[in-house]
């Protein structure tokens, strides 16, 4: 049987920061490690790929230089091939990118990336829609799912993905927050994009009733009813996500993932607009404002889309609001109210109340909004 | 050699081992020219008279081959059937906690034993010959209105789904029979996934209400919100799945009757509220009793069941029909009562599961106003019992805690501080449970709360059956600190291993029946 | 008094043990339970229904005696059909069918219940085999959900909302399919001819553009083979539409299986196949279809499939295409519930299919056909009595036409009655057009003296 090719990334300086109180290493790593801190990305990496160990002669690893996931392969006897354009030492942003382009091109099944939410905001940056990644988890800051709840997990989820007995992936966001806020304890996270990860699977039916939908086919549905129900002459905003891109899908329409797109009568009005440029369109028109949930901390607006401005919502209006989001997005909430960070705190106060949240073709949640 | 006592005050079973019989599939044990019983032949005088008799089957709707089923003797279909049952945990085999929602409670064998006075009962014969029958469907109907408030059951549905389908087959009917063309559904996310499906399956949109975070039970301002003159009913568990009781279910209600809607209670949690609280005070149009769970006619690995479906008065005419009647002399079909134009007519053949009809009545005969309030006090002792133990155990929480804290009949715990610090779910869980002959229910899907488990453990087991329980969970849930691979890797004493559910979603792949497997795989 | 102490179904309802629990929880009394309750809504007074027995032999005497009220098929002489049939059940099939373990399993994993996954597997293995097909489901409540599933998949599949039904069908069957497939599907009924068999020509004119299947039974309702079961098909299949067969399993040992004549989808009721009449309590629906993914993708139950382990040398067992809602019906309302249906029914009709074996199975269909047509041609001996009067070809049941004896079936049943016979099944007010007609079920149970009796009663009282 032919080896899995398996793509590594180290980023060598994540979780640096953590260790020594400083919540994060963009752009202070020199300082942490000043501080004294100790690399521990590798050591996690070696915890994921020990997970893999019985299946080494299946896999071949393809990774960078050194600290970047050469040393550790080595080390542990897997064989692997590294990309010579790259070189050990001082690493940026911009080396786990090439990195990520390297590996595409050699056709690997699946990258493991060891890092934090910086990371995957970098792999996100030079990502392929079709490629498969798994985080592991090594950084300080940890709130995109792309990470698995600890490397020993990345690396058994890697390996059932490797050898065939997972097979289903599913979209998940890389977020981030501001770290300089984040250092004074203001977490303010915000929607970068979407990597695909290996879906895990339980081994339990757990089956005493249907199963609900995937949450692909969930989009689908949700994005069906919305189709379905769009009114004449009318703009209708779709605001950033993979669940409003499903609408955009349905349509057949080109769409902007992590923007906002103008629809009427099913067409496609304006691509990737922002607030001035959306007034210009819906002026004097009849306007609906479809958004989703983003961010992982269950905000409608003001976490990745700054771009519906509050002159834009309150323009759409309150009852103009099409809410949706998957059971799965939602359930994650457990309950907790919708929240609104509009920049305006009078706008804010205004869009509060109960609404309808779309979760399929045929259901809603009842959803409570209130400020943050 | 001196047999020394056994120290059983662990309590927990570490050397269970599940029967594991490597049991072929029957296929693979067929051998030709053995055969598993002798069949009735025509007598001599027939065959004179009519011949072979299958010549009279028109030309191409004769058999050509011989059906491809297994050949075995007797005693070898017997052995293969015993030893797959000895593969299966049923309730009669274990302490039954696991299994939430699902109220496993203990099935009385004698039940089982009378049930089979009705073998040989066809459906349609002639009333005068079935009064027994009859008097038992009457009188348990009777039993039902009294546990519940409600006017007349339809013992027709054959499930509890079944049953919320027929309730929203009401709905529709009596919104037809006004002229009302509602067109919504609301329910509750800790409901029954059926709650949901079965009122969809009628064309209803569905509206589900989200526990509050702090209390657990929908939000009344929420409800209001979204209950309309487009609703059409309101359907409920209560307690929900959660073991927690919605205080404010009366205003539900009357709120829903304001706009003009109907509501529904799906009493799936029965077993929480035997003889202390019932649908009709609660103000509610009808209800559904799943009497395999609550009312311990058996769950037989999923059916035959009954989900008993009762009205109040003035709705009766909705019910499937017949029902059965009683004239002073004699039990009689009424389908007099029956709405010709806009009734549900029928849900299910004939009556519905006679057998389990049956059992109820013999369940209810047992134990009496004073066994059912007995049953369900003590099903709720046992588990805040539970509750209590089970909070003491490290790394395992509920949500929705107050000062003055309870649940009713069951409990949905979390497990997401030992999923944190030790990356062993739930579902990883569930599998260990088995190697100590034991069930664990997680929650239905999507998860509301993270690494959810869901206990009940009814009226049924011991205080020390429950602290088995406890303690068995305990020592796993250390187990995940200290060999979390291990658990992750279960079940290890059950009947096979974690089965490889690749192929499951490949058609290339599935298999569904033996002759596919063949096929597939050479 | 509230409770009952010590009750033998309930350890813990012994009050020195419920004190120490209480006293664990923090309470005195039980009453302190439930406080989530409000009072207004709870009740103050006991459930007003009979105290319980004192004894389980109370009980045993007092269920007995109600039950001794009745009288039985196994009493009488049984000629009842129409649905619920009575056959031979083996004896294996109860003693499995009792068994405490699958009496009272239920939702385990195909770990701690294999049993009832690979019970459940062949079952479906087998009747794949009866009725020439490849996916069976778990089963599902009656014939009549599984007809209406039929239904409602053939919908889903062509997108089309009409499911044509002969005229001769059982009208509670169609009720029950009616009630389940609103608003969903439309049903339109073809008219049948003499013999009961479908107007082609009346189905040509009924078929469009949304028909999405033709659905006819085999052996229809009133006991008819229909002959021209493999030209509906090839109409339906021209239109676009696919062929749905319901079928009484236990004439497929002799009778050719759906597949032969262009069925796409089977239903039918597992009854007959090891189960009492139960009073109709025995019923069990089940699908089948072709191993293709569009249809595997329409089943809304569940479907097990075999699988390897993590161990070399053991079959596992999973549901096989779980999501299945991902096959285009995004607007769909919602899919088709699942709950406990009758899982017990089919592992018992599994039992007996393996019981039987391929000679069983043909021998059964065989016994019922000779007998079937011997009582065919004692009763036609009969002055006035038209015995298979549709004339066509039938396996075990067949309509009797007492019009000419000018009795009503009413009073001929009445009298049958008071010999020990319960007669066929009264037709007159559900078919009119058949007059005075009865249908009448004879099987494998029955012996020539049997059939000799019912004829010579039947002489009599129709004189």
């Amino acid at each position: 049987m032919e080896r899995k090719k398996l793509g590594l990334i180290i980023n060598p300086i994540a979780g640096l920061g953590g260790s020594v109180g400083l919540k994060g290493t963009d752009g202070v790593s020199e300082e942490a490690i000043h501080r004294g801190a100790i690399p521990r990305a590798e050591e996690r990496t070696q915890r994921a790929l020990t997970e893999l160990l019985a299946n080494k002669n299946q896999v071949i690893v393809y990774t960078g230089p050194g600290s970047l996931g050469g040393r550790i392969a080595k080390q542990m006897g897997f064989p692997y091939v590294v990309d010579g354009a790259l070189s050990d030492g001082h690493t940026t942003g911009k080396t786990t990118q090439d990195l990520v382009r390297w590996l595409q091109q050699q056709d690997v099944d699946l990258v493991l990336f060891a890092g934090g939410d910086g990371t995957a905001r970098d792999i996100y940056a030079a990502a392929k829609a079709s490629t498969v990644f798994l985080g592991i988890p090594a950084g300080v800051k940890i709130h995109s799912p792309v990470y698995a709840v600890n490397p020993s997990a990345a690396g058994a989820l890697a390996n059932l993905y490797l050898t065939g007995k997972v097979t289903k992936t599913s979209e998940q966001e890389v977020v981030d927050i501001d770290e300089n806020q984040y250092r004074h304890d203001i977490i303010n996270t915000k929607l970068y994009g979407y990597l695909t990860i290996p879906k895990e699977h339980a081994y339990t039916q757990n089956r005493k009733c249907a199963s609900p939908p995937s949450e692909a086919t969930a989009m689908e549905t949700i994005a069906a009813r919305v189709v379905d129900d769009m009114e004449p002459d009318t703009y209708y905003l779709i605001g950033a996500g993979t669940t409003t891109r499903a609408i955009m899908q349905e349509l057949e329409l080109a769409y902007t993932l992590i923007g906002v797109d103008i629809v009427c009568n099913k067409k496609l009005v304006a691509k990737d607009v922002y607030g001035k440029q959306i007034m210009q369109y819906i002026r004097g028109k009849k306007a609906k404002l479809v958004v989703t949930i983003t961010g992982g901390q269950g905000f409608l607006f003001g976490r990745g889309n700054q771009q519906l401005t509050p002159e834009v919502i309150k323009k759409v209006g309150k009852d103009n609001l099409i809410i949706l989001a998957t059971k799965d997005k939602l359930f994650q909430l457990r309950g907790q109210p919708l929240l609104v960070d509009t920049g305006n705190a009078e706008l804010d106060q205004k869009l509060s109340g109960f609404y309808r949240i779309i979760c399929s073709y045929y259901e809603t949640a009842v959803g409570k909004v209130a400020t943050n | 050699m001196e047999m020394k006592r056994i120290d059983r005050s662990q309590k927990v079973r570490v050397g269970f081992h599940e029967a594991k019989w490597d049991e072929a599939i029957i296929y693979e044990l067929s051998k030709p020219g053995e055969r598993g019983i002798l069949v009735p032949k025509a007598d001599k005088k027939v065959v004179d008279a009519v011949g072979n008799g299958v010549s009279m089957l028109p030309k191409g709707l004769r058999r050509k081959q011989a059906v491809n089923l297994p050949e075995l003797s007797q005693n070898h279909v017997l052995r293969h059937y015993m030893r797959l049952s000895q593969e299966t945990l049923g309730a009669d085999v274990n302490i039954e906690i696991g299994q939430g929602t699902c109220t496993m409670k203990y099935s009385p064998k004698i039940n089982e034993q009378l049930a089979r006075g009705i073998f040989d009962l066809h459906p349609e014969q002639d009333p005068s010959t079935a009064q027994g029958i009859m008097e038992i469907f009457h009188e348990t109907d009777k039993y039902m209105q009294e546990i519940s408030g409600m006017s007349r059951f339809t013992f027709q549905p054959g499930g509890g789904s079944q049953g919320l389908f027929t309730m929203g087959s009401i709905v529709k009917a009596y919104m037809n029979s006004k002229g009302e063309t509602r067109d919504e559904f609301i329910t509750t996310i800790y409901s029954h996934p059926s709650d949901a499906a079965a009122p969809a399956l009628k064309g209803y949109k569905i509206i589900y209400l989200q526990p509050d975070p702090k209390t657990g039970v929908p939000d009344l301002e929420a409800f209001k919100a979204v209950c309309t003159e487009r609703t059409a009913g309101f359907i409920q568990a209560n307690p929900e799945d959660t073991g927690l009781y919605n205080s404010n279910i009366a205003k539900f209600v009357k709120y829903a009757h304001k706009m003009g809607a109907l509501c529904c209670y799906d009493q799936a949690n029965g077993n929480a509220v035997l003889g202390v609280a019932r649908a009709k005070e609660a103000g509610f149009d009808m209800c559904h009793f799943n009497l395999h769970k609550t009312f311990s006619t058996p769950h037989g690995c999923g059916g035959p069941a009954c989900g008993a479906t009762g009205v109040r008065a003035g709705l009766e005419e909705f019910l499937p029909a017949p029902l059965i009647d009683f004239d002073g002399k004699k039990y009689f079909f009424n389908y007099k009562f029956e709405n010709k134009k806009f009734g549900v007519h029928k849900v299910r053949a004939y009556y519905g599961v006679a057998p389990v009809v049956l059992k109820t009545y013999c369940w209810i005969r047992s134990l009496g106003p004073n066994g059912l309030y007995q049953v369900t006090k003590t099903a709720v002792l046992n588990n805040n019992y539970m509750f209590k133990k089970m909070l003491e155990i490290p790394g395992i929480s509920a949500f929705y805690i107050t000062d003055d804290n309870q649940r009713v009949e069951q409990c949905r715990y979390t497990m997401e501080k030992i999923y944190k610090d030790t990356g062993v779910s739930t579902t990883d869980i569930q599998r260990r449970m088995m190697d100590f002959g034991m069930h664990y229910w997680t929650s239905h899907h999507p998860f509301f709360l993270p690494e959810p488990i869901t206990l009940e453990p009814t009226e049924s087991p011991s205080k020390e059956d429950i602290d088995e329980y406890v303690n068995t969970l305990k020592y796993v849930f250390k187990e995940c600190y200290d060999n979390p691979e291990y658990v992750k890797s279960a079940p290890h004493s059950s009947t096979t291993h974690q089965v490889d559910e690749s192929v499951m979603d490949d058609p290339k792949k599935w298999a569904t029946s033996w002759k596919v497997y063949l096929r597939k795989y050479k | 008094m509230r409770g009952f102490p010590n009750h033998p179904y309930i350890p813990d309802s012994d009050p020195k043990i419920q004190k120490e629990m209480l006293k664990k929880i923090g309470m005195t009394s039980l009453d302190q339970l439930h406080h989530d309750i409000p009072n207004s809504i709870k009740m103050h007074k006991e459930l007003n229904i009979p105290e319980a027995f004192d004894s389980e032999y109370a009980l045993q005497r007092h269920v007995e005696g109600l039950l001794n009220k009745n009288t039985t098929c196994k009493e009488n002489l049984n000629f009842l059909g129409a649905g619920c049939w009575q056959h031979y059940v083996p004896a294996l099939c109860d003693d499995i069918n009792s068994r405490g373990e699958f009496l009272t399993g239920y939702g385990g994993e195909p770990y701690n219940e294999l049993g009832r996954f690979q019970s459940l597997f062949e079952y479906a293995s087998m009747m794949a085999e009866l009725v020439g097909m490849d996916v069976v489901n778990v089963p599902t409540m009656d014939w009549a959900q599984a007809a209406a599933t039929t239904a409602r998949m053939a919908q889903r599949y062509t997108g089309r909302p009409e499911v044509i039904v002969p005229e001769l069908l059982d009208p509670d069957k169609l009720n029950i399919m009616y009630n389940y497939c609103e608003p969903d599907v439309t049903f339109v009924q073809v008219k049948c001819d003499k013999q009961g068999l479908i107007d082609l020509k009346d189905l040509a004119a009924k078929i469009t553009d949304k028909t999405a299947g033709v659905y006819f039974e085999n052996p229809g309702y009133l006991g008819q083979l229909e002959v021209n079961a493999q030209k509906i098909s090839d109409m339906a299949h021209k239109a676009g539409a696919l062929s749905l067969v319901g079928v009484d399993p236990i004439t497929l040992g002799v009778v050719a299986p759906p597949s032969d004549y262009g069925a796409d989808i089977v239903c039918g009721d597992l009854q007959p196949l090891g189960i009492h009449m139960n009073y109709g309590g025995g019923q069990a629906g089940f699908m089948a279809t072709r191993d293709e993914e569009r249809f595997v993708m329409e089943f809304p139950s569940r479907l097990f499939g075999i699988a390897p382990t993590s161990k070399a040398g053991e079959y596992g067992f999973g549901d096989v295409a779980y999501d299945r809602t991902s096959f285009g019906h995004l607007r769909e309302k919602a899919k088709e519930y699942v709950g406990t249906q009758t899982a017990l029914w089919g592992i018992t009709a599994g039992v007996y299919l393996a019981t039987m074996g391929p000679r069983g199975m043909e021998e059964v269909g065989q016994t019922m056909m000779q007998n079937a047509q011997y009582a065919v041609r004692k009763l036609n001996e009969i002055h006035g009595v038209k015995a298979n009067s549709l004339g066509g070809a039938f396996v075990k049941e067949f309509v009797v036409d007492f019009t000419a004896t000018k009795k009503t079936v009413a009073k001929i049943n009445k009298a049958l009655l008071a010999k020990h016979i319960f007669g066929g099944k009264d037709l007159s007010k559900i078919f009119p057009t058949l007059g005075q007609s009865a249908l009448y079920c004879v099987t494998e149970i029955h012996t020539c003296e049997d059939i000799d009796r019912l004829a010579a009663a039947l002489a009599e009282v129709t004189r």
